[in-house]
Parts: C-alpha cells; structure tokens; sequence
C-alpha cells in the first residue's frame, strides 16, 4: 500500500512501487487530466506537483510519492479558475489542448515561486513542455498576463 | 466576450453524445444506455430544437486545435438565430447521413460553409413558416432573432414553434434562403474558443481518457520493420508480471498496406504500466520481410539519380529543351525533403468494446466513417453494428485520419472478449508512422541575355501516398497539383516532370503533405535565380508570378487540376491574389527598408487548399550562435473566414510547425528501421525557439472560403531558407537545416 495525498485527499494505493506516478493517476484514480506524452520526460505532457515542485509523473515512481502531496490540473483551482486557466482562456491559447495542462501546471510553479518572472525565465520553466500545435506565443502571453507582467 | 460559454461547456468535457432515430440521445459511455431523450424539431441531422426551447446542433467534424467546434456551430446558430447561451454542442458519432466527416484537407469549413449555412437556415425557414401560420400573417414579415420569431411586438420562442414545425414539410434547399452576411451575427469576426475553460481544467475527454468498466490497456510489439512478421515469440516472462492478462498475436498485414494494422503481439494488461512491462519481458524473434534493406541515406542517391533522367510529363507549354539549348545562363538546384513524421503530442489511443454482435469505439480520429469501416472488418461485423464516437484530438496533422489504431483495438476487443484500450507508445508513433514522403526535385531555369527566366523546367520524385493503398512507383500527375502543376509561371517553355520512387515505408499525409516540399523548392529557386541576378527576391518572385489574371489550364498546360476537388470557376487560381498576400506580408515586415533596419529578411509564398499565404521571416544568430527565427509575417487570403480568431492561430502554429521540420524533422531509416524514436532525436521546436512575434493578417473578402489548417505551412521552411541565406551565403537546399550548418 502507497499512501499519499491527492488534491488534497488523502488515497491508498495498491500498485506496484515502481509504477509511474502517471499511470496511477490515469489507469488507477481516473484522473485524465495528465496526459501521457512521450513516457521520457521530454514532453512535459504528464507535468504534476509534488509537493509544490513540478516533477515529470511518467518518470516519477510511486515509491518517490509516498507520503507526499500531489496536485494534479483537477486540483490546481476550484472551477478552473486559477489565474492561470482564466489568462489561458483569455487569450485562447489552446489548440488541440492535449499539453495545455503540462503547461499550465510547470507556469504554476514557476510563478509560485517566481511571481514576476522575465521571458527568459518562462522559456525556461517551460522549455521541457513540446507543443506540436505551436501555441507557443499565446503561452508566453498568458504567463505574463496571469502574473500581471504588461506585454511589450 | 459576446457568446456566452455556459450552454456550450455542458458536453464540452464529455463525448458520447449521438444524434438517432430523429431524437437527440445522450449516451452514457460507461454502459451504452442512453441517458436522456429530448422530444422536438429537427429538419436535419445538425439541427434540433426541443419543445423546452434548447437547441442542440452538430458538429460532425473532428477538433483537432483548428477550432472547428468554436468555428461549425456558431454558424449554424447565426443562419438559425439562435441564442448560444441556449445551445448545445454534439460531437457527430460516424454517420454517413453528415455527409463527409474525413477532418483534412482543409475542408470543414471551405466545403461545409454553404451546406450547414443551408442546414440552420432552413430550421429558420420552418420555425418562421410555424409562427406565420399561427399569426395569420405572410413569413416573409417575420424574422428569427434571439431564439424566436418575430412579427411586429409578438414573439414566439424556438421552443413554443418546435412541435408545430415538426410537422411542416421540410422545403427543398432551392427555396431556403441564406441570411445576407449583414444578419450573421457572430461569425466573421473572432468567436470564443467553446473548449478552452474544459481543456484548461484537464476536463476535455481525448482519445486515452475513455474509461470502461473492465477495460484492458493493450500495447504491441510491432515488427521493427514495415511489412515483417512474427517468426516466433515467448510470453512466459510477460504473462509472469502482476496485471498482464493476456498476450496476443496480431494477424499480419499483406500489402497494400492501407489501414491494416502494423502486426506484431500485443500484451494485454489491466493498466498502462503492466501491459508496456509485459510489452518488455517478450521475446520475440522477428522476420524482417521484404523492406530490411531500406537505407534512406542511400535512397537519397537513388532519387538523385531519378530525377536526371526524364521522367513523365505531367505539365508542359511551349519547348523547355530547345529554350534551354538557347539559353544564355542556366541555373539548376537540387533539393531534398526527408520523410516526416506527425509526432501528434497524443500517440495514437482508442477504445473499443465488442460484445453481442455489436462494436462500439471511442477514438480520436479524423476520418470517422473509415474508423467504423475498419473496425467492422476487422470484427467481421456489419457497419450497422459498429458505433464510432469521437473524442477530442490530441494533435492529429494527418496521422489519425489513418483507421490502423483503430482497428487494433477492435481486434483486440474482439480476441479479449472485454473493452481494450490501444495505447501507442511514443516510440511505437515515431518508428510506425504513414510518413510524408520523402523528395527529390531537379530544378533548372534557362534565362535569356537580360536575365528574364525563359524556360523552366522541374522533375519531381517522391513516393506517392497512393503506394500505401496500391503498388505503384511514382506519383502521378494528379499527386502534382499540391504546387507544381497548378503553380502559375510567367515563363513561356515549362515542364513538370514525375520521376520514379518506389515506398519502402507506409506513406502518408502529413498537414499541407507534398505542398510542404514542392514550395519549399519552388520559393527557394525563385530565390536562387534573384541572387544569381543581383535582384530583389521580391521582384522576381512578382515577375515569375506574373501579371494579375486568371491562369488558365492552357497556360498551365495541364488538361485539368483536381484544385483541391473544387472548381476552377469557384476558386480560380488567381494571381492577383497571390500577388497581394506577398505585398502585404512584405510591407508589414518593412521589406524595403529591411537593410536599414539591420534585419534579414527572406520570403515565400505559396497557394494551397484554395488559400493564398505570403511569409516573411527575420533571421537572427542567437546568443549560443545559432540561427533563430525572432519574428515572422504571414499574410492570407482565405477568401470568406468564418472564425477569424482561430485562422490566425492556426497560421501562428502553422509557422512553429514548418519551423520544427526547417530546423529539426526529419526521420531516417537503416535497415528498414527508423532510427528516431523519441523527442530527443526527432526534434521539435520548444518555447524558446520561438519567435518573439508573429503577425497574421487576413484579408478581408466575401468570396468562397479556402482552407485553413494547412496553407500556412508550406512557405515558413522557404522563407527561413531564403533569409539564412542572406545571413550566411550558404543555400540550403536540403531540410532540415541543421544537418547543413554546424555553427
């Protein structure tokens, strides 16, 4: 048994100690909102919060979550309304939407602890996190829109 | 933002909705069983209006980020006059009563424009003709605004006039007319993304997120070459992990390839993770088939050597020979376009369950129609019997209008006698893709004593897509319309000519397909004849355009153009057009003033899917020293657009997507075996490649809408290629970039 807390719920899982935070989230507790990309940590498709750090779940063994607490896109706000989520809305950056929630999780770290942050560091906060639909503008936009950065 | 979201964002997050038996019916994806039934109004299959005056509409074509389902239904709603905030949203199970479902090709809106106009409007028509009759008074003094009818001060909602319009005749589409575009309220302007708060909330339901009761998570172990097979296999070890179910072999293909599936063994398991364990502990010793000897490096030399030999004539105006014997200065480039793959950020997934003579599939593909054909083959049931419905596309670019995913978890559903979900692993998508094919072009231009080009004369060689359906080595004239044959030169001698390419790979059709090389030699040609005449790019690209006319198939010297299966009359090639995306993309980017404002500029532009795109990129070292693009221009004229909003972020992505195969794309075959299998080695561009801006302008027009999704994708790689050679003086005549210059 891996006991560990989920936005905020406290869950027990019976699942193999090696088996990736990412598919315990999917195939085991249902949530879908993190997405499988690439299983490598080259997409950030599968980007959660442990413990407020933004960790790869698809790399990431239940065994390293035990004990601690993770925050799924389900549990980033209550109705979607992380300033995130309305800045994303605001400027509708999604397209196909399949990253959008990678994306918004490492940009909720970042200004977790970076409230202002420069471009330079958005590029790199989220240089792990691929966009095939080239969203990529609308993503920088909305950081800095959510931050409260003017754009240039 | 003027619609409101409310109604819309109710099934946004959900999928198994369907449209049968003239009622709408909510089905529940957990056990098949419709939910909910609505009595009403519904004069077609895109339309109904219940009694309690909600109205639902269709969308029958699959989102995929172009935004067709923020795009379908707000123009239904606008010809019916409804009130979005009390619509909801569909998403069209497979049924070939919506008429074409295949999502590519541009065409949800250039083809879909008039007939869905047609469907809202004639609901309109009947719910007017139902307030008339009962107001005694002429149809035409009544108007549909707002979610009712009106007639002087009286109205009557949608809802009150559902049940009577039921029982009118539905009039014939010749006596349905169109609101003018004045009484459209929402659409041709920006509208609001529908799915956006769903996807940013991780509630959008894609193709893997589908969840049945006693469902197995299958992955395959494909053979690493197309067209091998099995020769043996042990599944001890696999069936040993904790949560492996079943292991199953899967029938092997026989060319043509088409929608089969790849073959190989699947390993069944009750989650993801056990089932890629189980994948891992096989052992399998594979028989390579017939393609173990493909080298793509060395079928580059193949298809050098095809295209200086003559091939088939696909084009030809006066005598390029006898003009070229003539010439004073000759110029002749070589270019090469590896295959690409589509590397959708979600792999290819589905569901399916087949159970009492029935099959029902939850997938995200583009072609739904065909997803229901493969899975009633491939289950031996009747198409009547399969259900397809559609989740939201995680990326699809071309890659999930191909059925082989699908019926894999039909199969396997079948064989595991409970609901399975195929899921591909990234390395399973970028070594087992329908490539884009992979090209060769010769080009060479004879200009007279003044530099004028006056004979031009291109060979083409690439696998055609054709191949994956029936042998065939070479594409056909037909396959050249994607910027050859219907590409309009001022030149009085050309020819086109299709040179031989045999497939050793599946080939398919990747987002613009062969117009993404056929620009990219084309535009950088242009280029090359500019700088070998001290010209201005620009310049020459306007006078090989030629003047503003219609060009005709004699001057094209063609005996016809499929253009994108509509007519010549209805979307002309018109090089005005053409000439005004160039001007105004050069003008945003200061083209004339580029030297003084220290930029490097290069240019492209290019017509496909019946839309016309200019792009103009800035070309910079970056601080680590390598070439970045800061800041592109994109000018289009799609004729009539109805989203405004999503045009412009299909063409924002669409320069990210040429982007990634100008600088990284690319896949590459040893024995048979692509040699990429992941984002580390095949490349795509990540946020800080990106350029700082890029502007869209579309043009402003009322004529018959073109396509969307693609045409801004095949002058980005030319334009980068045309500005890097002004930065460096090296021509690159070959993608992607980066293999030619290590800076």
């Amino acid at each position: 048994m891996i006991k560990l807390k989920v936005n905020g719920a406290v869950r027990e899982l019976d699942v193999d100690p090696e088996m990736p935070l990412l598919w315990a989230l999917r195939d085991v507790l249902g949530l879908t909102g993190t997405k499988y990309g690439c299983g490598q940590a080259q997409c950030g498709a599968c980007s959660v919060h442990l413990d407020g750090e933004v960790v790869r779940s698809c790399v990431t063994p239940m065994r390293r979550a035990a004990g601690r607490e993770v925050t799924t896109i389900e549990g980033l706000s209550v109705d979607g309304n992380h300033p995130l989520q309305r800045a994303w809305c605001e400027l509708a950056v999604p397209q196909c939407g399949f990253c959008q929630a990678g994306q918004i999780m490492t940009a909720a770290a970042l200004l977790a602890s970076n409230p202002k942050p420069s471009n330079t560091d958005i590029e790199r906060s989220l240089a792990g996190n691929l966009c095939r639909c080239g969203t990529y503008l609308r993503i920088r936009a909305a950081v800095k829109k959510a931050a409260g950065i003017p754009e240039e | 933002m003027a619609i409101t979201r409310r109604r819309f964002l109710e099934y946004s997050g959900g999928l198994a909705l369907a449209f049968a038996a003239g009622r709408v019916l909510a089905v529940d994806p957990r056990n098949g069983k419709p939910k909910r039934t609505t009595s009403g109004f519904d004069p077609n299959v895109f339309v109904h209006v219940a009694t309690d005056g909600l109205v639902t509409l269709v969308c029958a074509r699959s989102e995929m980020g172009q935004g067709v389902r923020s795009t379908i239904p707000a123009l239904l709603a606008d010809e019916l006059g409804a009130d979005m905030a009390r619509v909801t949203i569909v998403q069209g199970d497979a049924d070939k009563r919506y008429g074409d479902q295949k999502t590519d090709g541009s065409t949800s809106i250039r083809n879909g424009y008039e007939p869905l106009r047609k469907a809202g409007a004639t609901a309109r028509t009947m719910l007017v003709a139902a307030a008339a009759r009962r107001w005694k008074v002429s149809p035409a003094s009544c108007v549909a605004r707002d979610h009712a009818v009106f007639h002087g001060k009286r109205s009557l909602g949608f809802g009150e006039l559902a049940a009577e319009a039921a029982k009118l005749p539905v009039p014939p589409p010749e006596e349905v007319k169109l609101r003018p575009r004045s009484e459209m309220r929402h659409v041709f302007k920006d509208l609001p993304l529908i799915d956006g708060p769903a996807i940013v909330a991780g509630k959008a339901t894609f193709g893997a997120d589908v969840r049945l009761p006693g469902m197995l998570v299958a992955v395959i172990a494909r053979p690493p070459v197309v067209g091998g097979r099995v020769s043996r296999y042990d599944a001890k070890r696999a069936l040993a992990i904790p949560g492996v179910k079943r292991v199953v072999e899967i029938p092997t293909p026989k060319p043509p390839y088409a929608f089969q599936p790849w073959g190989g063994v699947a390993v069944l398991a009750d989650n993801t993770w056990a089932a890629l364990r189980g994948r891992a502990a096989l052992e399998i010793e594979w028989d390579e088939g017939p393609n173990a000897e493909y080298d793509s490096d060395r079928y580059r030399i193949t298809l050098s050597e095809s295209v200086h030999a003559p091939g088939s004539l696909a084009r030809n105006t006066g005598d390029v020979d006898a003009a070229l014997s003539k010439a004073a200065r000759v110029i002749e480039a070589e270019y090469h376009v590896p295959h690409l793959a589509h590397v959708t950020m979600e792999p290819p997934a589905a569901i399916a369950r087949v159970e009492g003579g029935k099959c029902e599939v939850w997938a995200p593909t583009q072609y739904p129609q065909e997803a229901r054909t493969q899975a009633a083959t491939t289950t031996g049931l009747s198409e009547n019997d399969v259900q397809v419905h559609v989740t939201f596309l995680g990326g699809a670019f071309g890659r999930k209008a191909k059925s082989d995913f699908v019926a894999e978890a039909a199969f396997l559903a079948r064989e595991a006698g409970r609901p399975v979900r195929i899921q591909w692993a990234r390395e399973d998508d970028v070594r087992h893709d329908y490539y884009n094919a992979v090209n060769t072009q010769l080009l060479t231009a004879g200009l007279d004593e003044r530099g004028k080009v006056v004979a031009w004369r291109l060979r083409t060689a690439f696998p055609p897509i054709s191949s994956t359906f029936k042998p065939t080595n070479q594409p056909s004239a037909d396959d050249l319309q994607q910027g050859i044959t219907d590409r309009p030169l001022a030149v009085p001698n050309v020819r086109a000519e299709t040179c031989r390419a045999d497939a050793h790979v599946r080939i398919g059709w990747l987002r613009s397909v062969y117009n993404i090389f056929h620009a990219f030699s084309v535009n950088s040609f242009i280029d090359e004849i500019a700088h070998a005449r001290g010209e201005d790019p620009r310049a020459v690209q306007l006078e090989i355009l030629g003047p503003d006319r219609i060009v005709t198939l004699a001057e094209l010297g063609v005996d016809k153009l499929s253009n994108y299966g509509d007519s010549l009359e209805k979307h002309p090639i018109d090089t005005g057009r053409w000439r005004r995306v160039i001007e105004r993309a050069t003008e945003m980017a200061r083209w004339d003033k580029r030297r003084a404002d220290g930029r490097v500029l290069g240019l492209a532009a290019h017509r496909s899917f019946l839309t016309y795109v200019a792009v103009v990129v800035s070309v910079v070292r970056n601080g680590a020293g390598r070439i970045a693009v800061d800041e592109a221009w994109l000018a289009t004229d799609a004729g009539t657009v109805v989203n405004l909003e999503r045009a412009r972020a299909q063409m924002e992505g669409a320069v990210i997507f040429g982007m990634s195969h100008t600088f990284h794309g690319g896949a590459t075959m040893k024995r048979g075996v692509t040699e990429q299998s992941s984002f580390a080695d095949y490349r795509l561009v990540r946020i800080g490649e990106a350029p700082r801006r890029i502007h869209v302008d579309i043009a402003t027009s009322d004529g018959p809408p073109g396509g969307i999704g693609e045409p801004g994708v095949p002058p980005v790689a030319p334009a980068i290629a045309n500005a890097v050679f002004v930065l460096t003086g090296q021509r690159i005549r070959e993608l992607p970039l980066t293999l030619r210059l290590v800076t």
